[in-house]
């Protein structure tokens, strides 16, 4: 890793750039990038098939592409189409939107340590479904009431930091108090609750693909197509606003508009991975970093590495969680636990800086 | 990570004889809420019995027992734990110099929460006095853990690597935690609780239990305000006065651990007081963490014991917990202060 490093620091310097013209279009290619989010993807088909063969009724990876083409027999065909492909493709959505929400949300306030963990939109999503969950209301609507707590959190957020602009720092703070005044409410429910109640609501909260459906998934590939894509869009704008606001004033960026584009982009994608999965910990923090350390500064393509970084580290804590252990546990569990050693190499490296 | 707050010189309070005036009139304004604090609650209580179970105590009378064993020790706990929290806020403020430090960073509330669910899970406990030791031990085994991790290596100890060691440490816990609370419901009925911080259903015996430790820690932390002060001019210019840097935030993190490891044991997390009353207080007292100090040995204890009133006021007749009321009295608190101060930087 260490190697790696040093590697992306001379490549820093000479960049592996290509110019590739499309038409009237020009674009900027980094190929060392372009190659990591191919074998990134590739192994993330590998484990994604992996994991389609796992389970308490083991099948051949010869069955497995059988049923997904349509063949096999009728049991195969059901355990791989209707259980396990809506996991793993819950998993492998979740961990992309996730892990972008962190960068851009890392990007947007210059902070490393900022992830919407901590700034109260997973808060929101929590405190609206436990409230729901309590009340003992229908769990069908659940995805749709932890998406309203999540964008209703990160307005408030937003508006309360408002004040002519939109500071990155001022947005963190506000952040943290929602997160905490919404934290505590949640804890109040759970108080209250009846114990199945808060049982259930604890294993919500902590964030898990298991029940997945083939309508979560379309929800998912859905906001995903859809956010993914502006997101990358923006990234060259983000750029030039970590420069400093007056740089970016200076060059010509619409300086709020553009910043309330890449927030709402960012708590949208969070909002939806957290509204299906719950808040699956730790992704949105820790992706990022990773992508940055392998691939270099957070741009257009590091960004998509990101994306998939995410997928493949959901998806695989998701198996951690299911085959590796004597219990089944939630993939948010696994995630957590996966974050300490994560934020120690870190600290190792920055001692390898000093 | 050092934030650049622009000070309205008017609000600070300059002469030194305003300053001890101030005070004086918040210790006045703690005891009413003392007094109150003996007061109000499920059934109300007179004057005259709350001050008769003081001094002229008769076991005869119901409501004279219900402030004897019930509203006393609950008083008693919160003082000790409000000015506890305040004092490990400041001086955690100081000595990293971040403004949004509290004794939080060093993993405490979480090495806390690790141990009462650990002991509840594998020994079946129920009772919060059983927790005391466990909570005191796993929050000072995670304050150990984090400060050996984050002064590995050259530069030792730095606020940036010790938030870094904090945010690792509180993950592997937050993780083993949540997986033990899913795994046994149990577990789970009688720690939830224990989790959203109170000062009710505390024996005093719990406090005696950790008197000493938060004696050493308030007493320690009020002889160090010098040295804080100069500890929050940032490394090179405490050096260059030849303070021993080190050597100085060791002893800061060991008197946080007594407070904050002390108040988790009794009280259970209680969030935001740590954090919120130094910012509190410096607009009254001006940046000399002597003064800070002083006045949040004062004002800890008013913020905690009102918030516990009001949780007592506001379900009546059952209760909301104190870490609750606080985190909601809190946040609003600490958004003010966002949109109100210059945060350049964070």
């Amino acid at each position: 890793m260490i190697e790696a490093a040093a590697r992306r620091e001379d490549a820093g310097r000479r960049p592996p750039v290509r110019l590739v013209r499309f038409g009237g279009l020009a674009f900027r290619v980094n190929v060392r990038t372009l190659a990591m989010i191919a074998v990134s993807l590739l192994l993330a088909l590998v484990l994604a098939a992996w994991a389609l063969t796992l389970g308490s009724f083991r099948l051949p990876i010869s069955d497995v592409v059988g049923a997904l083409t349509g063949g096999g027999s009728d049991d195969a065909r059901f355990i791989v189409r209707e259980l396990r492909l809506p996991r793993v493709l819950a998993a492998l959505l979740v961990g992309p939107m996730l892990a972008m929400s962190g960068a851009i949300f890392q990007g947007l306030v210059r902070n490393p340590l900022v992830s919407p963990d901590i700034i109260g939109i997973n808060a929101g999503a929590a405190f609206a479904a436990v409230l729901w969950i309590v009340t003992g209301r229908p769990l069908e609507v659940l995805p749709f009431v932890a998406f309203a707590g999540a964008a209703l959190a990160a307005a408030a957020v937003y508006l309360l930091s408002w004040q002519g602009n939109v500071s990155g720092a001022r947005l963190v703070l506000v952040g943290i108090g929602i997160n905490a005044m919404l934290t505590a409410g949640t804890s109040y429910l759970i108080i209250r609750a009846e114990i199945n109640e808060a049982s259930r609501a604890v294993l919500w909260m902590t964030g898990s693909v298991y029940a997945s459906t083939w309508g979560d998934v379309r929800v998912l590939a859905l906001a995903l197509a859809i956010l993914a894509p502006l997101a990358v869009a923006l990234m060259w704008p983000l750029r030039v606003m970590q420069v400093g606001d007056l740089t970016a004033r200076s060059v010509g960026l619409p300086l709020e508009r553009t910043r309330l584009a890449l927030i709402l982009i960012a708590c949208g994608l969070s909002a939806v991975a957290v509204a299906i999965a719950g808040p699956v910990g730790f992704v949105a923090l820790m992706v990022p970093h990773f992508a940055r350390m392998l691939a270099g500064p957070i741009g257009g393509g590091v960004f998509v590495f990101a994306g998939v970084l995410g997928g493949l580290l959901v998806l695989g804590s998701d198996m951690i969680g299911q085959h590796a252990l004597p219990v089944g546990l939630p993939v948010g569990v696994i995630t957590a636990a996966l974050g300490a050693p994560y934020f120690l190499f870190l600290l190792y490296r920055m001692n390898a800086q000093l | 990570m050092a934030v650049i707050a622009r000070r309205d010189a008017l609000t600070v309070i300059s002469s030194r004889l305003m300053r001890s005036g101030v005070l004086a009139l918040l210790s006045l304004a703690l005891v009413f809420v003392c007094l109150l604090s003996l007061r109000v609650g499920s059934i109300g209580i007179t004057n005259a019995d709350a001050l008769d179970a003081l001094f002229d105590y008769s076991s005869e009378s119901y409501e004279q027992t219900v402030v004897r064993t019930l509203r006393l020790p609950r008083t008693v706990i919160g003082l000790g734990v409000g000015a506890a929290l305040a004092l490990a806020g400041a001086a955690m403020q100081a000595a990293t110099r971040n403004p949004l430090a509290d004794p939080s960073i060093l993993g405490i509330n979480n090495g806390a929460a690790f141990g009462v669910v650990t002991a509840v899970f594998f020994g079946h406990l129920t009772e919060p006095i059983q927790f005391v030791w466990f909570a005191f031990a796993g929050g000072f085994a995670a304050a150990v853990i984090v400060y050996a991790i984050g002064s590995v290596g050259p530069g030792g100890a730095s606020p940036v690597k010790l938030a870094l060691a904090g945010v690792i440490v509180s993950a592997l816990l937050s993780s083993w935690l949540t997986a033990l609370l899913l795994l046994d419901q149990q577990t789970l009925d009688v720690v939830r609780f224990w989790l959203a911080g109170s000062l009710a259903g505390r024996d005093i015996s719990i406090f005696y239990t950790v008197l000493p430790f938060l004696a050493i820690g308030i007493v320690g932390t009020l002889l160090i305000g010098h040295q804080l002060n100069i500890l929050s001019l940032g490394e090179d210019t405490a050096r260059s006065l030849g303070m021993r840097t080190g050597l100085m935030r060791l002893l800061v993190a060991a008197l946080v651990v007594l407070l904050a490891g002390a108040s988790v044991a009794v009280a259970g997390p209680i969030g935001f007081v740590g954090l919120a009353v130094p910012h509190m207080v410096r607009s009254l007292s001006g940046p000399d963490y002597r003064w800070v100090l002083a006045y949040s040995l004062i004002v800890g204890p008013l913020l905690l014991l009102s918030a516990d009133i009001a949780g007592r006021v506001i379900a009546r007749p059952s209760e909301i917990q104190v870490g609750i009321v606080t985190a909601v009295l809190g946040a609003p608190f600490l958004i003010a202060l966002a949109r109100q101060r210059n945060v350049a930087q964070l």
